[in-house]
């Protein structure tokens, strides 16, 4: 067969011996091997149907491993000499590059040994490819040659022009593509060869400059692009040439594009050329190029700094700033020149907007020094300047202008954090004027910028702030002035308190602020005017600042525990006992709102605590709760004993404590035991079911709750929630307490679906079943929010809740079917709380997992938009919006009942539901514009109305919908 | 480059600051209190993102290979809060627009953008004066008299290939 003379016939025999050796290469013996190369060799000057089925055999012995030496040059030299590969069809086209690419992978000594010879051969191979498949193999094949140091002998320019003539790629890959060639492919291993070698430069240069001039803007990218990758491996030599023309292509670019993608890759491109100069040795014969390049860009841009209202005044900071950010010898360079002009220019321009942009350029240059970490005694630039700068800076503090100050406060953090610029005196200075920016600036943007500033520069200077910041605020704070209950005096203080927590970042100057916020604390819960609960509450929010930014510092967040939850304690002890004698004395601190401040103080004070200092305050916190024990408080006379879950009617104040109570101990490790456990869940759960107050009831239902989803699996959690089941199943029947019991089924159902317990289920279908009931039927479907949202208080993640990441996704499937079967059985009076249920379960979950479960729920969601409920409404809009957006095809089959419901929920009374409305009507237009013809003028028509809304957040977005339309 | 001497007229133009988003407060989330038609509306309304094709006709070539950060009519000072004027109890607008160079060719399609925009997005109830700040243009009277001219705003506005244009000038993001 094989020596038969019809081609075809000849090209199926060596087709089934190439088929037969591609799979049994890796076990022929050398001799073998030899015999077929020799063969194979010899058959490439066969017939041209035959040579495909010769390559493919070829390819086989390319894998062997007992290939002798020289075969390997041999058949690369047949295959160069006998096949004209571009007339070959793609497929053995590719077989010819895997044959190059197996003996680059295992000879490439023999190859080396062919010389220049390999190279001119493959340039010839390879000369006119198109296929995307070939040619990023053939890519990869340059690219070994190049960086494998074959050698490239008389060929580097044909092999430039063989990879170079694809460039820019301009290649859109069809729209049903199977082989998932991208472009970007292309283009990245296209860059790696051009960029692979400085022997390209000077071909590769001119060709990137011309490219920039491109229309196309993927073109000019991709010569900024390269151009960048190949300033990682040139030297000023290969530069040096083009060097003016590379800079104006850069600076025409920056200068007049629009476009903030190719500023940026110029930028890049300008800072790949500073640093490539920085990085070349200077040898004292040749010019220092980097000088005379760093000074064209100085001669082509400073002068733009000058006219800080003209728009080339950004593009020239950023190209000076790009060039000088590549080497520390770049920056002195270019601030030498810069830094005093910007320095007189911020003299000579007296409008406060001018002066933002100079003193913004002037930051952007003293951020790039932060890059180079301390400032340089001999050479800084920066240090001459010293007094010039810190003066314009100061001087921005104060300008009237608040856009001016916020950047002068900014400049002053990165002055602060370069080390050593700022002297003792200039740092008291900064510390005043940050006092006076905090307390005093009217502007709320300019305060809080300050005491952020502060924050940052607290722990670089620690003992600064601790001597000279945290005194003045302490004596403002404790200031009792005769217009003490002006609303002046009241933001002063709220200041004050923001500032302490602000500066609260080092643990020596927490071990200051602390106990000067407890002293406050202690001094407003005192009182008796009317602001006091709100005074109570600004404290707490600053404790909880400072608890958040103690807690990565295991020493700090000890040492604020210890402190700050005893004190506490105590206070709302001493209140809670005083309230049967002295019923006035110190109520704010028993107000709801003022203990559900302290939650998250105790809450973030305890989470971070290690196992063995949380194991040792629990010892105290649950026998203090459980038994009266008062002993550890640093205060512990108390009017009477404090019994939270006795009986009684004088202990209503006592039990709301209990809300602390929960504070620390659902916030734990989930590996601290917790003492007295068991006894612990009856009382709270005892407490949930019995009190009367919501509050408290609420509070222990949660704290359960907490416990519960914590709890080991095993016998004894399947005890305590049996007891429960049975506490709260005659609750929920009858009586007066069927909303505590509801709000302990929601609350425990909640701890169960976190972790997965299979009891949640058996719970979950009670909540749907009472969907059903007259009485508690709207709380239910209120209540599945809370089973959805983050709690913010316990059973979240943070407070080492075991949450399972996929509960809402399994929530929904295990439900949703559910829901909707219970909305179709519901009387007419019920079924808006079917609807509400289920809008908050989409409501919470992800929107990728929303848009693909949607549809199936299209038709109940439409119905949802006329029911009369708002909470409905407002949720199936908020679900839709999403759902026009990115599955316009599906919607528009129901485009008809959408622009009627949407156009008449744009009316309603409530502006929540017009703004949400409005809001779908805009997301309509994203449908097929043949859906939307038909109803065009009827829309605008309609939308006319809504832009003579009384209220101008819906007259936005009637715009906005209207403008689309 | 492309423009030759034209772009250079407008090569480096002075440029103004966006006033940034207008807070939202307090009584404005009150479902009950109205809030009036003011100037910052009108003039929010108003300070979309124009292309910077009106600098000069050698930007538009560039504007179109690049739309992705066309500058507002606010950034180029087109138009100014200070120079809107509102009465939302007598239904009336005026807005002044000051074209960037004094030979602007572009400022009759300004004008009537800003006219475009005012009639879509106001109630009908109100009466609209667009016209050029006062000696801010060579050709300020006759852009003036075609801007009050009722039927031939209209009729610009049935011309389809205008209205395409105006269309692409207001459409708030490509």
């Amino acid at each position: 067969c094989l020596e038969n003379t019809d081609p075809r016939t000849r090209g199926r025999g060596i087709q089934l011996l190439s088929q037969v050796l591609l799979q049994c290469y890796s076990l022929l013996q050398e001799k073998e091997v030899l015999h077929l190369v020799l063969f194979y060799e010899n058959r490439l000057q066969d017939h041209h149907l035959v040579i495909p089925s010769v390559l493919q055999g070829l390819r086989a012995l390319s894998m062997c491993e007992v290939l002798s030496p020289g075969l390997a040059v041999s058949v690369l030299k047949a295959i160069f000499q006998e096949v004209h590969v571009q007339s070959l069809m793609q497929l053995d086209r590719h077989t010819v590059y895997s044959i190059i690419t197996n003996f680059m992978g295992t000879r490439e000594e023999e190859l080396k040994g062919l010389g220049a010879d390999f190279t001119f051969g493959f340039i010839q191979v390879m000369d006119g490819e198109k296929d995307p498949r070939n040619l990023l193999v053939a890519f990869q094949i340059v690219h070994d040659l190049i960086t494998k140091n074959y050698a490239l002998g008389p060929f580097v320019e044909e092999l430039f022009e063989v990879t170079s003539c694809y460039f820019p790629i301009d290649f859109t890959p069809p729209p049903s593509d199977p082989h998932g060639i991208q472009r970007e492919d292309l283009i990245l291993s296209l860059r790696a060869v051009l960029a692979s070698t400085p022997q390209f430069a000077e071909f590769l240069l001119p060709l990137l400059i011309e490219k920039m001039d491109s229309d196309l803007q993927s073109a000019k990218l991709d010569s900024l692009q390269t151009l960048t990758a190949c300033c990682a491996i040139y030297g000023q030599k290969e530069l040096q040439e083009f060097l003016p023309s590379l800079w104006s292509s850069l600076r025409r670019e920056v200068f007049q594009t629009a476009s903030e993608k190719v500023e940026a890759e110029c930028l890049a491109a300008l800072h790949g050329l500073s640093a490539c100069l920085s990085r070349s040795v200077l040898s004292s014969d040749t010019e220092d190029l980097l000088d005379s390049f760093l000074g064209s860009i100085l001669q082509d841009c400073r002068h733009h700094l000058c006219e800080p209202d003209m728009k080339l005044v950004w593009p020239s900071a950023k190209l000076l700033q790009a060039a000088a950010g590549a080497s520390l010898r770049a920056y002195h360079r270019v601030t030498r020149s810069v830094l005093p002009l910007l320095l007189e220019q911020y003299t000579k321009h007296p409008q406060s907007s001018q002066r933002r942009t100079i003193l913004e350029m002037l930051l952007g240059f003293l951020e790039l020094q932060q890059k180079w970490g301390h400032v340089e005694e001999d050479e800084s630039t920066l240090l001459s300047l010293r007094a010039p700068i810190c003066s314009v800076v100061f001087s921005a503090l104060t300008d009237p202008s608040v856009q001016l100050q916020l950047v002068g406060i900014r400049a002053l953090i990165v002055l602060g954090s370069l080390q050593g610029f700022l002297s003792p005196s200039d740092l008291e200075l900064v510390v005043d004027h940050l006092i006076r920016l905090a307390l005093h600036e009217e502007d709320s943007q300019s305060s809080e910028a300050a005491m952020e500033a502060a924050g940052s520069l607290a722990p670089i200077y620690p003992k600064v702030f601790s001597g000279r910041m945290v005194p003045r605020l302490e004596e403002e704070l404790q200031s009792e002035r005769e217009e003490e209950s002006s609303r002046d005096h009241c933001s002063l203080q709220q200041r004050c308190l923001q500032a302490l927590a602000a500066v609260s970042i080092h643990t020596s100057i927490v071990r200051e602020t602390v106990p000067v916020l407890l002293q406050h604390l202690r001094k407003v819960q005192k009182g008796s005017k009317a602001r006091n609960a709100q005074d109570v509450v600004s404290v707490c929010q600053s404790l909880h600042r400072v608890a958040l930014q103690c807690q990565q510092d295991a020493e700090g967040c000890w040492y604020y525990h210890q402190t700050v939850v005893p004190c506490l304690l105590a206070m709302a002890v001493q209140a809670a006992t005083q309230e049967s004698t002295h019923p006035l004395l110190g109520k704010a601190l028993l107000e709801e709102e003022v203990l559900a401040a302290m939650v998250p103080v105790i809450s973030a004070a305890t989470t971070h605590l290690s196992p063995e200092l949380a194991a040792q305050s629990v010892s105290h916190v649950v026998p203090l709760f459980l038994d009266g024990e008062v002993s550890f408080l640093p205060q512990n006379s108390f009017p009477c004993s404090f019994q939270p879950f006795e009986d009684g009617e004088c202990l209503e104040a006592q039990r709301r404590l209990v809300v602390l109570l929960m504070a620390f101990v659902c916030s734990l490790p989930r590996n601290v035991a917790i003492p007295q456990q068991e006894r612990l869940l009856r009382e709270l759960l005892a407490l949930s079911c019995s009190c009367n107050c919501p509050f408290t009831a609420t509070t222990a239902a949660k704290c359960f709750a907490g416990l519960v989803n914590k709890h080991p699996a095993g016998q004894q959690l399947d005890e305590i929630l049996q007891l429960a089941v049975n506490r709260m199943e005659p609750g929920l029947a009858e009586g007066p307490r069927r909303t505590q019991a509801l709000t302990l089924l929601l609350w425990v159902t909640k701890a169960l679906v976190l972790r997965y317990h299979p009891l949640s289920s058996r719970l979950t279908d009670k909540l749907l079943g009472l969907l059903g009931d007259v009485e508690l039927g709207p709380a239910v479907a209120d209540g599945f929010s809370l089973l959805m949202a983050e709690s913010p208080d316990v059973l979240h993640k943070d407070c080492h809740a075991d949450v399972r990441i996929m509960f809402r996704q399994r929530f929904f499937t295990d439900n949703v079917p559910k829901l909707v079967q219970g909305f179709h059985g519901a009387g007419p009076d019920m079924k808006a709380n079917y609807l509400k249920g289920l809008s908050h379960v989409l409501n919470h979950l992800p929107k990728p997992v929303l848009v693909t479960e949607l549809p199936t729920l299209l038709s109940l969601l439409l119905e949802a938009l006329s029911c009369s409920d708002r909470v409905v409404q407002l949720s199936t809009l908020s679900c839709l919006q999403p759902l026009l957006l990115e599955a316009p095809q599906i919607m528009s089959l129901h485009v008809d009942t959408l622009v009627t419901k949407f156009l008449s929920l744009a009316s309603s009374p409530t502006m929540a539901v017009r703004i949400a409305a409005l809001r779908c009507a805009h997301a309509l237009t994203s449908l097929p514009t043949t859906v939307l013809l038909p109803y065009k003028a009827r829309v605008i028509r309609a939308l006319a109305k809504p832009l003579d809304d009384k209220k101008r957040l819906v007259r936005k977005e009637a715009v906005a919908a209207r403008g689309e339309w | 480059g492309p423009g030759g001497g034209a772009a250079l007229e407008n090569a480096n133009p002075l440029i103004y600051r966006r006033s940034g988003e207008r807070p939202v407060t307090a009584r404005e989330e009150d479902d009950e209190l109205p809030d009036s038609i003011d100037d910052r509306e009108i003039f929010d309304i108003l300070a979309v993102q124009l292309r910077s094709a009106f600098l000069n006709p050698a930007h538009l070539i560039r504007s179109i290979n690049d739309p992705e950060h066309p500058l507002t009519l606010e950034e180029l000072n087109v138009v100014e809060q200070v120079r809107v004027k509102v009465n939302d109890a007598e239904s009336t607008v005026a807005v002044e627009f000051t074209p960037t160079i004094p030979h602007c060719s572009m400022a009759t399609l300004i004008g009537l953008s800003i006219k475009v925009k005012l009639i879509r997005s106001l109630p009908e109830r109100f009466k609209l004066d667009v016209h050029i700040t006062p000696g801010t243009h060579a050709s300020e009277h006759a852009v003036n008299k075609q801007l009050a001219d009722k039927e031939r705003v209209a009729a610009a506005l049935e011309n389809s290939h205008l209205l395409e244009v105006v269309n692409q000038c207001l459409s708030a993001r490509s």
